[in-house]
C-alpha cells in the first residue's frame, strides 16, 4: 500500500461503511486515551532527546578545542614557568593562543567551592593556562613530552577524560530519548491491536451479516479502520497540545540554567511534536489493519 | 449453476448430511423439506459457501467452493441472495439501510424509487426508518426477503421464509418467488410449509427434495 492509498484511505469518508458498524464506547475512549497519553508522554520523550542532543553539542564544542595546563610550582619559579610554558606553547603546532589565567579568574573558579570569604592569595594555588587548538589540532603525547623537560610542574589536561564521559553520557540519553518515543509507539499500536480486536470480536454478527450480503474482507476491515485511525488522531492531537502545553510552561533556560532548565523546544523543534499525531494515526491505521484482517480470517 | 457431488457434513462427530448429488439448474425451482434439525439449513448454507463439504464437492456458478478465495467467496454471493431463517439485520441501521445493505458493500447507489416500490411490495413502505429490533417477526423475515432480492440474483436461497408470515403474506410472497423464477432466477426454498408448496406446484414447474436419513431425495406426488 503506498502513502497516497493509506491517506486516501484515511480521509476519504464512506459514511456506508462507518455506519455499518455501531458505535462502540469502551473500545472508542480506550483508543481516544490511549492515543493522548502515549502522545502526552512522546512529547516529553522527544524534549528529552532534543535536549540531551543540545547538551551533547554543547558540551563538545566547549571542551572539544580546548585543554588546559595546569602548573604547580614553588612560588619563586611560578612565573618561570609558566613563562617557559608560554613560550613552548607559542612554537606549538596545531595551539592557535594560550593565555595564563588571571588571579581573579582564578579565584572566580575556585569560588563556589571555598566561598568568597576564605583568604586564597595564602593558598598555593597552581597557575592554569588556557590554549585553544586550531586545525587538525596539537600532538598531546609530544606536548607533554616536551612540558616535561621545559617546565617539570606543568601537566596537560586536554579535557578528553572529562568529555567522553560526559558526551557518551549526553548521547545516551538522546538514544533513550529516541527509544522510549519506539517504545510508546509501539505501546499505542498494541493497545490499539488489542482494541481493535475487542470491537471486532463484539461485532462478530455484524461481520457475519455484512458476510452474507458479499461484502469483502478490505470492506468490513475499512470500517473498523478507519474509526480507529481518526480516534487515534484525535486523541493524539489532545495528548500533543497539552503536552506542548507543559513544556512550554517549565521554567526557562538561562544563563544559569542547568539540564533541567533547558529541558524543551528551541525554535524550529517546536514543530516536531506537530509530527506525533499523524504518526499515531499511521500507527494505528497499520496496527488496526493487521489486526482487523487476522482476525477476519479467524472469524470465518 | 450449484452441483452437488457425493457430498458429506460432519458436525461434532457425527454426520449430518451424506451421499448428496444433485443440481441446481439454471432457473430451476425446488422446495426442500425435511424434519427440524434433519439438516435443510446445514444444506442451504452449504450452497452459498457459508459451510464447506466434509467430503465430496460444492460447485457454485463452476468453481468448486474450497477453490474459492475469501474474495471470491464475497463475490460470488453476490449472486444469492438468502432468506435466513432469523433474518439477521444490523440492529443500529434503519431498515432501509438494512434492505440496501447488499448495494452498499458493492459501492452501489440505491435508487430511491426502486427501494420505496420494494418496501411497498413487501408491506413496509411505512417502515422504512425502523429500527430491525422493533419490527414484528413477520416484518423481519418481509424485509429479509427484500434485502435478498434487492440484488436481482441470480439465486435465492431461502430458510422457512414464511415461518413468522400469515397465509395471504405467504401466498403474495409465493408469488414474488414464482415472478422472480420466471425471470430466470433460481430458487431453493426450505419450508415445512406442505400448503404453501401444493399452492407453488399450480403456478410453477418446482420439484420437491426431501432430507431423510441424511440423504437427499425427491419427493413423491404426495405432495
Amino acid at each position: 500500500m503506498t502513502l497516497r492509498e493509506l491517506l486516501s484511505e484515511i480521509a476519504t469518508p464512506d459514511r456506508q461503511a462507518d455506519r455499518v458498524v455501531p458505535p462502540s464506547g469502551h473500545t472508542a475512549w480506550l483508543t481516544g486515551f490511549t492515543a493522548g497519553t502515549m502522545a502526552f508522554l512522546a512529547v516529553f520523550a522527544l524534549a528529552l532527546s532534543l535536549a540531551a542532543g543540545r547538551l551533547a553539542d554543547r558540551w563538545g564544542e566547549a571542551l572539544e578545542r580546548t585543554a588546559t595546563i595546569r602548573i604547580s610550582a614553588p612560588e619563586e619559579q611560578m612565573e618561570l614557568q609558566t613563562r617557559a610554558v608560554l613560550d613552548l606553547l607559542a612554537t606549538t603546532p596545531g595551539v592557535a593562543s594560550a593565555r595564563a589565567l588571571t588571579d581573579a579568574e582564578e579565584h572566580a573558579l575556585l569560588e563556589p567551592w571555598f566561598g568568597s570569604d576564605l583568604p586564597l592569595d595564602t593558598l598555593p594555588i597552581p597557575r592554569l593556562i588556557e590554549l585553544q587548538e586550531e586545525g587538525e589540532g596539537y600532538d598531546a603525547q609530544g606536548l607533554r613530552q616536551r612540558l616535561a623537560a621545559e617546565a617539570p610542574g606543568a601537566v596537560l589536561d586536554d579535557h578528553l577524560r572529562w568529555r567522553q564521559p560526559l558526551a557518551i553520557a549526553a548521547s545516551r540519553l538522546r538514544l533513550l530519548g529516541g527509544v522510549s518515543i519506539l517504545l510508546i509507539l509501539a505501546s499505542t499500536a498494541a493497545m490499539i491491536t488489542l482494541a481493535a480486536h475487542a470491537s471486532l470480536a463484539a461485532n462478530a454478527k455484524v461481520i457475519g451479516v455484512l458476510r452474507l450480503v458479499g461484502a469483502r474482507d478490505i470492506y468490513i476491515a475499512r470500517a473498523f479502520v478507519r474509526r480507529f485511525t481518526l480516534r487515534a488522531l484525535t486523541g493524539a492531537a489532545v495528548g500533543t497540545g497539552a503536552g506542548l502545553l507543559a513544556v512550554a510552561l517549565l521554567p526557562s533556560a538561562d544563563a544559569a540554567g542547568g539540564f533541567l532548565t533547558g529541558l524543551g523546544f528551541q525554535g524550529a523543534g517546536w514543530l516536531l511534536p506537530l509530527l506525533l499525531p499523524p504518526v499515531a494515526a499511521v500507527t494505528a491505521f497499520l496496527a488496526t489493519r493487521a489486526a482487523a484482517f487476522r482476525k477476519l480470517k479467524e472469524l470465518t | 449453476m450449484i452441483a452437488f457431488d457425493n457430498v458429506a457434513y460432519s458436525y461434532g462427530g457425527g454426520e449430518l448430511l451424506s451421499e448428496i448429488s444433485l443440481r441446481l439448474t439454471p432457473g430451476s425451482f425446488h422446495f426442500l423439506t425435511g424434519p427440524s434439525g434433519s439438516g435443510k439449513s446445514t444444506f442451504l448454507k452449504l450452497c452459498y459457501a457459508e459451510l464447506l463439504p466434509t467430503a465430496g464437492s460444492v460447485t457454485i456458478f463452476d468453481r468448486e467452493v474450497r477453490s474459492l478465495g475469501r474474495d471470491e467467496v464475497a463475490r460470488m454471493r453476490r449472486r444469492v441472495g438468502v432468506v435466513h431463517q432469523d433474518c439477521q439485520f444490523l440492529d443500529h441501521l434503519p431498515l432501509a439501510a438494512n434492505v440496501t445493505l447488499p448495494l452498499a458493500v458493492t459501492g452501489r447507489e440505491t435508487n430511491a424509487q426502486d427501494l420505496a416500490d420494494l418496501m411497498a411490495w413487501v408491506g413496509l413502505g411505512q417502515l422504512a426508518d425502523a429500527l430491525p429490533p422493533a419490527l414484528s417477526g413477520g416484518e423481519r423475515q418481509r424485509a429479509a426477503v427484500a434485502r435478498a432480492i434487492i440484488t436481482s440474483p441470480d439465486v435465492l436461497l431461502a430458510d422457512e421464509p414464511t415461518g413468522n408470515l400469515d397465509w395471504e403474506m405467504s401466498l403474495r410472497l409465493l408469488k414474488l418467488l414464482v415472478e422472480l423464477n420466471r425471470m430466470g432466477t433460481t430458487i431453493l426454498v426450505a419450508t415445512h410449509d406442505l400448503n404453501l408448496i401444493r399452492n407453488a406446484k399450480q403456478q410453477v414447474a418446482a420439484r420437491v427434495l426431501r432430507i431423510s436419513n441424511r440423504r437427499i431425495q425427491l419427493a413423491g406426488a404426495d405432495l
